[in-house]
């Protein structure tokens, strides 16, 4: 018996959000007394994946296979589930990534395991194993018990410490038994970007709304973001009206975020973008609207103009953090 | 190429959440239901894809998993656009329940598209889509937000951490979809609403599977401390908060 989490590498590097796993999946461990073992897919050095003993992970079996370099649901649940059939694993631990999302919910009928998803803490309980998820949209949590025999966890991302607990983890090399012809992904063509701080991984967002009144007005806030390494988000109207790329937008329908930090400069806050939003630790409302309703969901507010306040952020952050 | 679009039925997004029974059931009091968003939006991308006559899509479907209590929402997809619909005539329990009722209509009814919206507003589990794909062996492909018919063979947008990648799989498969699948929801025409009340709607009996995930109890989130209010001429101080008191920058 044992907890198993699957790790994801990007370009064979772990992420914060890998050893927030490694860290969630060791403490699970401790409640069933047991020990994490992880699971990696992808080449990865040694020295990478002994990283992860770091976190309290005891052992951590490594899949090498150039068949898996496409990303292909079917075979990487395949891989899961052979990996925690070999370690009789009760519990499984994902991320509540878009790759979690893609593989958890397979695995969970794979393995006829029951699935607690978008988790934001340990588990209320072992037995019965009860965990609390985020529902209606952020405005309510739901308690669910799992029934099954084994139990799988997508852990949503930031919403977990890293809690180090060094030992020698030891890495394993495991061949699954498939092959290229289980692989059903054609991968036709890749764009990234690169450089950008993914609003995804951020400790610190900053977001504008339809109060920025233009795609013109952007700099302060770009500026702003820079100076505290956070990643620039924006509301809805202002994706759909061409001003930001859709991909920053933040909210129920676009991305679903919970960093440190959430500063909302011009944005009402409608009932759907608080629902992307209200995980963050620490919310900041800068708006015109005394009445705009991000301020209930606000820890920190200014009344003001965006155009006004922004520059005069910019001026004390660079002032008080010396930049 | 026939087309299935799954549907779940869900309180309109700007709906106050309560519960009753001891925090055990959502209280549907006065609650405006409505096709799940991401699900409209998949509803939208099938139909899109149809009117288009080279991309050889012969009928969209929909299904739902649910009580007649549901048939209103399922008649707007038909009035939407869609052709037919299914309902599993079953109380949804719990994820695993409801895509293994929509995986036997699938393997009955030889769709070779089954699209998903990636979550429902309500439960937010973001898994129904691929559970089907897996009680069927299909390829399925997640955060899905673009999909187009080239010379007959599906060529799809998917986003990754930072990006997008452009794939294809052979159908039959799951298509799970998320924001850019279609710009705007299509909205039902007078016409269509006439033509929705003469379609079919196929109800069929659940089969036995069993659920493996129970709801304990419901809780609120805890009401956010009263947000602090900094002066406008000093923004300066927002600074600082958030440097000595958040500790947060």
């Amino acid at each position: 018996m044992s907890v198993l989490v699957f790790t994801e590498n990007w370009d064979g590097k772990f992420k914060k959000s890998s050893f927030e796993l490694a860290s969630y999946a060791t403490k699970v461990a401790e409640m069933l007394g047991t020990t994490a073992t992880a699971v990696s897919i992808g080449n990865v050095d040694d020295s990478e994946l002994k990283s992860l003993g770091n976190y309290g992970v005891k052992k951590v079996m490594c899949v090498k296979n150039d068949s898996l370099n496409v990303h292909d649901s079917q075979t990487y649940t395949k891989v899961i589930a052979e990996a925690a059939q070999k370690e009789g694993a009760k519990v499984i631990i994902i991320a509540n990534n878009n790759t979690g999302k893609a593989l958890a919910p397979r695995l969970s009928v794979r393995l006829k395991a029951a699935i607690g998803s978008g988790v934001n803490k340990l588990p209320l309980s072992v037995n019965p194993f009860v965990v609390v998820k985020r529902a209606y949209s952020g405005n309510a949590y739901a308690q669910v018990a799992l029934k099954s025999d084994i139990k799988i966890i997508t852990l949503a991302q930031n919403s977990f410490e890293l809690i180090e607990t060094p030992n020698d983890a030891a890495v394993e090399a495991f061949a699954p038994s498939i092959d290229a012809s289980m692989v059903k992904t054609q991968l036709k063509d890749v764009q990234k970007q690169s450089g950008k701080i993914l609003i995804t991984d951020a400790e610190i967002v900053v977001s504008g709304g339809r109060g920025m009144k233009s795609a013109d007005n952007w700099a302060p806030l770009s500026e702003l973001a820079n100076l505290l390494g956070a990643a620039t988000a924006c509301s809805r109207p202002v994706s759909d009206e061409g001003w930001r790329p859709h991909d920053e937008h933040t909210g129920q329908t676009g991305k679903i975020i919970a960093p440190n930090l959430y500063i909302a400069i011009g944005i009402s806050g409608a009932t759907q973008h608080i629902a992307g939003v209200s995980s963050s630790k620490f919310i900041v409302a800068i708006n015109s609207d005394k009445d705009a309703p991000i301020f209930e969901a606000a820890q920190y507010g200014i009344v003001g103009d965006a155009a006004k306040v922004l520059p005069q952020l910019v001026e004390a952050v660079k002032e008080l953090k010396g930049k | 190429m026939k087309i299935l679009v799954c549907i779940s039925n869900v309180p309109d997004t700007t709906t106050k959440v309560k519960f009753t029974d001891n925090n055990t059931k959502f209280d549907a009091n006065g609650v405006q239901w409505v096709i799940n968003p991401w699900d409209e939006l998949a509803l939208t991308r099938a139909l899109e894809l149809k009117d288009n006559a080279a991309n050889g899509i012969t009928a969209v479907s929909v299904i739902h998993v649910g009580n007649a209590s549901s048939e209103p929402t399922i008649r707007k997809a038909l009035a939407i656009g869609a052709d037919d619909a299914y309902r599993v005539n079953a109380e949804p329990t719990d994820a695993y329940n409801v895509a293994g009722q929509i995986s036997e209509i699938v393997k009955s009814e030889k769709f070779d598209i089954v699209f998903c919206g990636i979550e429902s507003s309500d439960f937010n589990g973001s898994t129904v889509g691929s559970m089907v794909a897996e009680f069927l062996d299909y390829p399925s492909v997640s955060a899905v937000s673009g999909l187009n018919i080239e010379n007959g063979q599906t060529v799809i947008t998917r986003e990754i951490d930072g990006g997008k990648e452009v794939v294809s799989v052979p159908a039959p498969f799951v298509a799970i979809v998320q924001k850019g699948i279609a710009k705007e929801p299509r909205i039902a025409a007078m016409r269509g609403i006439m033509q929705a009340r003469t379609k079919a709607i196929k109800v069929s009996e659940p089969v036995a599977i069993d659920s493996l995930t129970e709801i304990v109890t419901f809780e609120l989130p805890q009401p956010r401390a009263k947000c602090k209010m900094v002066d406008a001429e000093n923004p300066k101080q927002l600074i600082e908060l958030l440097m000595n008191e958040a500790k947060v920058i």
